[in-house]
């Protein structure tokens, strides 16, 4: 069941914001929780993001350069231990992120391929 | 030396121990807005009713010069005594005594209460505020905490196990609290985490606060890991004794019955629900117009408002409540409101407490982040605990009753004993709107004005099925009764329960979905 999010804001009663469940919309308080929600995004297989806070070691690759499915592009060190992160499919590497020596944070977009 | 000298000479070693870590340490403990072990222990027990042992126990710590140090108790005062006369074992952890570091003979003094308790069948109440193992100890300080957590478990079902967070309580030492029943946490005091926010930021790059990572409102709010919150030592120890005036003393006995009392005027129940039932109500009145002095002890409040939980009596006795909040979302079941409901149904069969559910909700909370977080497990914990009960379980069906959510909410199908239902119940296998769109999916389609159709059908579909009436003709439904009979139908369903006897399957233990 499809439910429009703007068109909820006019059902608004008193201080309730509208709530929409399957069985249909109600008005009632969020939750603080709820309202900080992680709200899904479609996960774009061109951007490489950092699956865990760390710090860059070492990059092999640059801007406009060809690499092939499972080449290494990075590695990035967590929890003691050094993740090779690879080339997901064969591609032109778009634009580099991270430097070496760099502190990033999980979800950190590192490389973004072409 | 004469009898008199050996009893002089016994006191003077009792104030030598009691003095714990010495003044300086003490003042630094008061410093930090805490009290010592030893007020913290008077404060919780009758008066003069403590008992301690094993005053005299010293570490066995024999590298880095630590056999040159005099750690008094060893850091943890451990006894017997009793709350408004009920038997009770407790320890202390001392945070004078070098930290309250756990080495080997301060878990030996707190496995042995534990061990006492148990035997004893009388409730454990641990009091943590320990810097953690003592490193010097090595791997003894790792075993000791590894017996704690085995005894926990042991005891787990059987004895009730109070922990109170009064202090650090990092690394391995948080898991005897979460292996225990109820955790009891003060704002500004409690700190708990596995990793440190120091650590965080050295391994991980990102800044915390202590309070942020593991304060007191993180873990009653956020994590779910604490049942109690209070804003000082004084109000923490209130709600143990008024926790402890509620439950049984071991899974063998029930709790004590104390003079029946009506609930209070101010509380009508017929006028909390609003007509429109789109509108939100607070559950609680319902409870509180039901219980005994309208008396309603709640358990995590701030966790998953969504649900509430909690002990009233009924005629005196104890019996635990679960019923949905449509306060807040509606009063969905999602995976913190599934966790904290099936926990605390599972407490109450243990230790012999009737549940009494109160339904109002209109099914599972939708999203990318529920179903990926593992609602189906979550959620399939409510029903695995309700069907799992053996203690007399009994639903009242307020309002809305929808789909799974109805299955869940201790339906007769898992094995309640008895189902009452408002006459505003609307129990159904999805709401109006939902229902109407599917059924009548041709009709709406076809129409010249499908919106009026539509709108049309769903009060069609309101009021053919939207009702408690077609449940009660099928028996689903024991009794659609009038609100203000609510009291009466269950104080006769809890009279007529009381004997309850049902077997269930010969099993070693069954395989919940933790």
């Amino acid at each position: 069941m499809y439910i429009d999010m703007e068109e909820l804001k006019d059902q608004e009663i008193g201080e309730y914001p509208s709530f929409p469940t399957s069985n249909g919309v109600f008005n009632t308080e969020l939750t603080k929780k709820f309202i900080n929600r992680k709200v899904w995004e479609t996960p774009n297989p061109k951007k490489i993001f950092a699956i865990i806070p760390g710090t860059i070691i070492d990059v092999y690759v640059k801007a406009g350069q060809d690499v092939k499915k499972g080449e290494t592009i990075l590695i990035l060190e967590a929890m003691k231990m050094q993740n090779l992160i690879t080339m997901p499919f064969d591609g032109k590497i778009k634009k580099v992120y991270v430097v070496p020596e760099e502190k990033i944070k999980k979800s950190h977009l590192m490389i973004e391929i072409a | 030396m004469s009898l008199k000298r050996n009893i002089l000479d016994l006191r003077k070693r009792k104030i030598e121990v009691q003095k714990g870590g010495g003044d300086k340490a003490i003042e630094k403990q008061l410093a930090m807005g805490k009290l010592t072990a030893r007020e913290r222990i008077l404060a919780i027990l009758d008066e003069n009713s403590f008992h301690e042992y094993d005053l005299f126990v010293e570490h066995l710590a024999r590298d880095f010069d630590m056999e040159n140090k005099v750690l008094h108790g060893d850091g943890v005062i451990t006894g017997t005594g009793t709350i408004k006369g009920s038997p009770i074992c407790i320890y202390a952890q001392d945070f004078t005594v070098a930290g309250g570091s756990l080495g080997l003979m301060h878990a030996q003094k707190i496995t042995k209460i534990m061990d006492h308790s148990l035997k004893m069948r009388v409730p454990l109440i641990g009091i943590n505020d320990s810097g953690g193992a003592r490193i010097q100890e090595g791997v003894n300080s790792l075993a000791g905490y590894g017996e704690i957590f085995f005894r926990n478990t042991l005891a787990s079902g059987v004895i009730p196990q109070l922990s109170v967070i009064l202090g650090p309580c990092a690394g391995g030492a948080v898991y005897s609290p979460a292996l225990t029943d109820f955790v009891f946490v003060v704002e500004n005091i409690s700190k708990m985490f596995i990793t440190g926010p120091s650590v965080i930021k050295t391994v991980l790059g990102e800044e915390i606060s202590m309070e942020e990572l593991g304060g007191a409102r993180v873990h009653c709010e956020i994590a779910g890991n604490a049942h109690f919150y209070a804003k000082s030592e004084l109000e923490c120890f209130e709600q143990i004794k008024t926790l402890i005036s509620y439950i049984p003393r071991n899974n063998t006995e029930k709790a004590v019955k104390i003079a029946p009392k009506e609930p209070l005027k101010k509380y009508k129940i017929e006028d909390i629900v609003p007509g429109n039932s789109r509108l939100p109500y607070d559950i609680k009145d319902i409870i509180k117009s039901i219980t005994d002095n309208s008396d309603f002890f709640e358990i995590m409040e701030l966790y998953a408002p969504n649900i509430v939980i909690g002990f009233g009596r009924m005629n005196g006795e104890t019996c635990g409540f679960v019923a949905n909040q449509p306060k807040y979302l509606a009063g969905v079941l999602d995976c913190d409101s599934s966790d904290k409901a099936a926990r605390f149904i599972r407490y109450c069969d243990a230790f012999n407490i009737p549940i009494i559910t109160l339904e109002d909700m209109p099914g599972y909370l939708p999203g990318v982040d529920q179903e990926h977080m593992g609602v189906i497990r979550h959620g399939a914990k409510i029903l695995y605990a309700y069907s799992e009960a053996t203690v007399p379980k009994i639903t009242v069906i307020i309002r809305k009753a929808y789909g799974g959510g109805y299955i869940a909410m201790n339906s007769r199908h898992l094995r309640a004993d008895f189902v009452f239902a408002w006459p505003s119940a609307e129990i159904a296998v999805m709401g109006p709107d939902g229902a109407a769109n599917i059924v009548f999916r041709k009709e709406i389609d076809e129409a010249e004005d499908p919106e009026a159709m539509r709108k049309l059908k769903i009060e069609e579909y309101k009021e053919k099925f939207a009702n408690p009436y077609v449940a009660a003709s099928k028996g689903y439904v024991d009794q659609v009764i009038e609100p203000l009979e609510t009291r009466s139908m269950l104080l006769h369903a809890l009279s007529v329960s009381a004997n309850k006897s049902v077997s269930m399957p010969r099993k070693k233990h069954g395989i919940p979905p933790f």
